[in-house]
This record gives C-alpha cells, structure tokens and sequence, in this order.
C-alpha cells in the first residue's frame, strides 16, 4: 500500500463509498418500488438476516483468519450483546429518546458489554492456542447460554419478548457498512500487520518486540465489540428471542461462512454471510432435501476451492474500475467481477 | 570457569552476563555462564551439537528466565523480563532455523519489528487520521533503508517464504535491525549456505557493525567463519564453558579439540 499518498486512499474509500451507496439505493428501489409484491417484506428480512451474518462472519474472521485462532463460541458474545442490549432498551424504553438514538445505544451497548466478556474470557484462554482455546470458546459459550437459560432478568428460559423494534433494513444495512469498514481498517494498520505477524510465528513476534499476549486480547475483545453489536442488531430486529438458539450450531454455522468465503478475506466474508444466509432460503423449494443441498454446496467448494470462495484475496472494487477503464477487462470476467462486487457490498 | 577478558573501560559493557544458569528438572542445561560483550565488538560462540549454546540465547532474549545467576545489557538488569521487554531494551536475535512471518509481505516483515515504535491509536488508524499517514509513511522509509542493507530493497513486495533460503536469512537480520537493538543475537547465521552466500553475509555483518555500532553474539559451526570474523570466542560443552580467548588461542585449546574431536585425536586437530 502506497501510504506516501493519502490522497489516492481517500479517492478509493470515495469510491468505494460510491459502490456502496449504489447498492443500497438499488435495494431501497427494489423495496420501495414493490415490484416483488408480497415477497418484498420476505426479500427485507432475508437481507437483514444476512446484514447481521456479515458483521458476525467478518468479526470471526478477524480472529480465525487475522489472527489464526479458531472461536467455536462466537455465538456466545452474540447471545451477551443481543441480551445486555435488550435490557437496557427495556429499561430505557419510557425515556422518550428517539428510536435512532436508542438505537445507537443499544448497538454501543451490546457491544461493549461483549467486548468486556472478551477480555474476562480473553485473559485467561489466549495463554491456550490452536485446539485448547477452541474447547474454551465452545465451553464459554455453553455457559453463556446456561446462565442465560436461568437468569430472571433474560427470560428464564422462555423467549425474552417484547423488545423494542428499533431497527430496519435500512438501519442494519449501515451499521454493517460502518462495521465491516472499521475492521477493515484496523487490518489494514499496524495493528492488523502485529496480529498477522503472531498468526504466522508467535514466537517470532515475540522476538520482534510484539507483546503478544496484549495483542491478542486486545483482537479477542475487537472481534467480541463486533459481535455483540451483532447481536443488538438481532435482537432489536426480532425483538423476541430465546437462550437456546445461540447455541453451538449458531457457532458452528459462522465459522462455516468464514471458511467458505476465505479464511483473512474479509470481503469473502462478507460474500460468505451473504450466500450462506440466502442459500437456505433460496433452496425452499427442495422442502425437505433442503438441507442436503446445502451441505453438498459446502462440500462442494471445500473440494474445489478449498482455502474458501476468495482466500485470502480481497476484492477491490478500485481495481476493478481501474482494470475497466485500462480495457484489460475481458467480457466473461467482467460479468463475473461485477456479479461479485453486487454481493460483495450487501 | 573461565574469567572474561580483563579489557576493563570505564563504560558499562553492552552484555554482562553473571554467572548464569538454567536447570530443566535434573538437567543443568548451561551452568555458570559468564561472558561481556563490549561496544561493536564480535563474540563467537561455539561449541559441539547440543553444548547449550541455543538456550544461551534462550535464556538471553528471556525465552527462558535463568535459575542462577544475572544478566545485564548496559548496566540494565533483564531478569524476570519477557522476550519483548528484552527486544524493546535491545537485544535481538535471529533464529537456528529460520522463523519468518511467512505469509507477508518481506516488506511488513520488517515493519512488524518496527511496531513498538509507533503509537498511533486504533481511533487514527480507524478514521486514517493524519498521524496513521505519517507514521506509516516513516516507517515504510525506514523499513526500506533497512532492507538496502541487506540488498533486499528490490524485493520489498515478495512474499517472504518465496525467497530463496540465503535471502531469508539476510531478511531475518534486517527484522532484527529493525527493532533497533544494541546486541544482536545470530543463531548459525551461515547454516545451509554456499560460499557466496556466506562471503554476502560476512560483508552485511560488518557493514551493520560499522554503521549501527552493535555488538554481536555469533553461534556457528562454520569454524572457517568463526575464526575469521570473531573477536573473541567462547566454547561450551554440556552447559559448562571450557575456553575463552582468541580465536588462534582457541584453535590451539587441547580441551576445545576434545570437546569436538575426543581424546588422543590431538593430530586432526581444528585444521579446519
């Protein structure tokens, strides 16, 4: 990255800013036009289901593929941030604060309630590597879900509802948008190189003055922020949600999306989410073989492509303007590139 | 065992070890290890396969904490020190068998020891504030220097473990200078290269030496090598130093050459 020129940064951030205002417009056409009839609503909370993957799908991959490290919990974050943010918004419900502020309230609360979490859990589970620490998310998680299962204040076990409704497509497309583009940035800085570098050779970070341990709670707890922010969104999208569905399953499933869109890329994350949580819904119509297709789709790109859809690759859509406006661009390539690119910014 | 050269100044030495000593269960692995490296001056370390001389290094770059015994660089004590608070007080090493960040960039390999040396916030570094741009674009400068050293300049953009083995080490040391330290640590800094490759780094020795006014603490097996370029050499054997002097003096030690070659083989001798 050429960091002697800020000014050619600005210009592709203004021009990925560009995509991304494209493709919200596009989808608020296709909503608000109602061409889809009766589906539109379907189409929007298939669109909001996936707004929320993407950020949970891109805060695992900054550990599983920055960092290296495998979380089988990661629904366990989700389930603390959906929680601690319902509660306050319950709480703060007669307030009178405008339903954005809220909003925004319950989203920075969620969050920072899981990053906490991050660092109690972080502490002592990041002295583990590999192995070791994925049983300690999977056994936090469980006793996440657990408690939550029992505590009077999240429901007892029975579906907490009622929550307030206080987010839309609209509103959950840009917190994914600001989200994804926070972490995108702390990859792409010092920060992101010194947790790269521990992934590759702890022992030779160490060596290079990298305090490793602080580094890697310090993702731990950037990557639980995000979760939890995650899980607000959710629970003030659904406004009613039981214990049990953050289960190990839920886990299971994002790390599955970070696999199939490439372990480090954060744009095939995003791809990942984005299919994943389409491709249950679009494949309805094999009502019962539904599942099986879906596992044959996973199975199918582990054999073909098995570092993921992007591996480590990043999609820019910078280059690709670049590449189009050069003419180096050949036609097939073109369409698929671009087919990405709609996806890519969901 | 052996007292370290008497060439007493008044200026603290760079590396003062004291009696060091590590013990793993009933194995003393090094054992009253002494040994001052003074300002820009070449140590040798040698020693047969197995001698201690890596946990030597170990326990100097805090790998290991020492059971006996006290180190200090610059007058500074570095016991109970973690390997990075000794990389950020100056002492840095490079390893027996390469260690590379091997996926990235030979250019962010050496950027990564240069991180304790910024300190623009995540809140810069998330809105691109002007101080990210301005750290990010010194270090890329420095880095770059760095590299010109080692005669990698051309290769900033290739991924490190597509270098040749020869370029790789030369990589490690430029990593290592970047972390800007007063001691270098080389583990067998010449194992697996060809004549060229090692006259290369013979030369990248010095210059770094002459430039940067480092002291440098050399294991190796290349005994052409070692007697060529160090100063001063220690030899240990099972943990316990059994000589200390000049390189001809060293040459001639009857215990060195039974260390390597067993009894009554005095006429093979280190004619190598």
């Amino acid at each position: 990255m050429n960091v002697k020129n800020p000014k050619k940064h600005f210009i592709a951030y203004l021009i990925n800013l560009a995509g991304v205002l494209v493709l919200f417009f596009l989808l608020m056409g296709l909503f608000k036009s109602n061409v889809l009839g009766a589906r539109t609503a379907y189409l929007m909370g298939i669109c909001t289901t996936a707004c929320y993957t993407i950020v949970m799908v891109t805060s695992l991959n900054i550990l599983v593929g920055v960092m290296g490290e495998f979380s089988l919990g990661h629904a366990g974050f989700m389930s603390v941030g959906a929680y601690a943010s319902a509660i306050v918004t319950n709480a703060l419900a007669d307030a009178g604060l405008p339903t954005i502020l809220l909003f925004v309230i319950a989203l920075l609360v969620g969050g920072v309630a899981s990053a906490i979490t991050g660092v109690l859990v972080g502490i002592p589970a990041l002295r583990l590597r590999g192995d070791y620490l994925a049983i300690v998310t999977v056994a936090f998680a469980e006793i996440i879900r657990v408690a939550f299962c029992n505590f009077e204040i999240t429901g007892g076990g029975r579906t907490m509802s009622g929550i307030a409704k206080l987010s839309n497509f609209y509103w959950c497309f840009w917190v994914t948008v600001i989200c994804v583009t926070i972490m995108y940035m702390f990859v792409r800085s010092r920060f992101g190189r010194t947790v790269k570098a521990i992934r590759e050779d702890y022992i030779a970070a160490s060596a290079s003055g990298v305090n490793v341990t602080f580094y890697k709670v310090m993702t731990f707890t950037f990557s639980a922020f995000f979760a939890g922010v995650a899980g607000a969104m959710y629970a003030h999208y659904m406004t009613a949600m039981i214990p049990t569905i953050f289960n190990f399953n839920y886990s299971a499933e994002f790390l599955t999306e970070v696999i199939i869109g490439g372990t480090g890329s954060l744009t095939g994350s995003i791809i990942g989410a984005a299919l994943l949580s389409a491709l249950p819904e679009l494949m309805r119509q094999f009502s019962t073989y539904r599942m099986l297709a879906y596992s044959i789709v996973l199975v199918l790109v582990m054999i073909f492509k098995p570092g993921g859809i992007f591996g480590t690759y990043e999609f820019s859509l910078t280059r690709i303007l670049k590449k189009l406006l050069s003419g180096e661009l050949f036609k097939g390539k073109k369409k698929l590139t671009d087919e990405m690119g709609g996806a890519a910014h969901e | 065992m052996s007292e370290p050269k008497a060439n007493e100044t008044k200026k603290e030495p760079v590396l003062k070890a004291q009696h060091l000593g590590i013990i793993f269960g009933g194995l003393k692995a090094v054992d009253d290890f002494c040994l001052e490296i003074g300002e820009s001056e070449l140590v040798g370390l040698i020693g047969p396969n197995g001698a201690g001389k890596t946990t030597v290094f170990n326990l100097l770059t805090g790998v290991y904490q020492p059971t006996e015994g006290s180190y200090y660089l610059c007058g500074e004590k570095m016991n109970g020190k973690k390997t990075h608070q000794v990389v950020a007080a100056g002492i840095a090493r490079t390893f027996q068998n390469i260690r590379l960040f091997k996926k990235l960039t030979v250019l962010e390999n050496v950027k990564i020891a240069m991180n304790m040396y910024m300190h623009y916030s995540l809140a810069s570094s998330i809105l691109r504030l002007p101080r990210f741009w301005k750290e990010e674009a010194d270090i890329e400068e420095k880095a770059y220097e760095l590299l010109d050293i080692v005669h990698l300049k051309d290769k900033a953009d290739f991924i490190a473990e597509n270098l040749p083995y020869g370029q790789q080490r030369r990589l490690e040391i430029a990593r290592a200078l970047a972390t800007g330290m007063k001691l270098l640590l080389l583990d067998e800094p010449a194992a697996g290269m060809n004549p060229t490759e090692t006259a290369e780094l013979l030369d990248i020795i010095n210059v770094i030496r002459d430039k940067f006014h480092i002291s440098v603490l050399l294991i190796e097996h290349d005994m052409s090598l070692v007697m060529k370029i160090c100063e001063r050499i220690q030899v240990i054997d099972y943990g316990v130093t059994i000589a200390s002097g000049k390189p001809e003096e060293i040459a001639n030690n009857p215990r060195v050459i039974e260390a390597y070659l067993g009894k009554d083989d005095e006429e093979v001798a280190l004619s190598c």
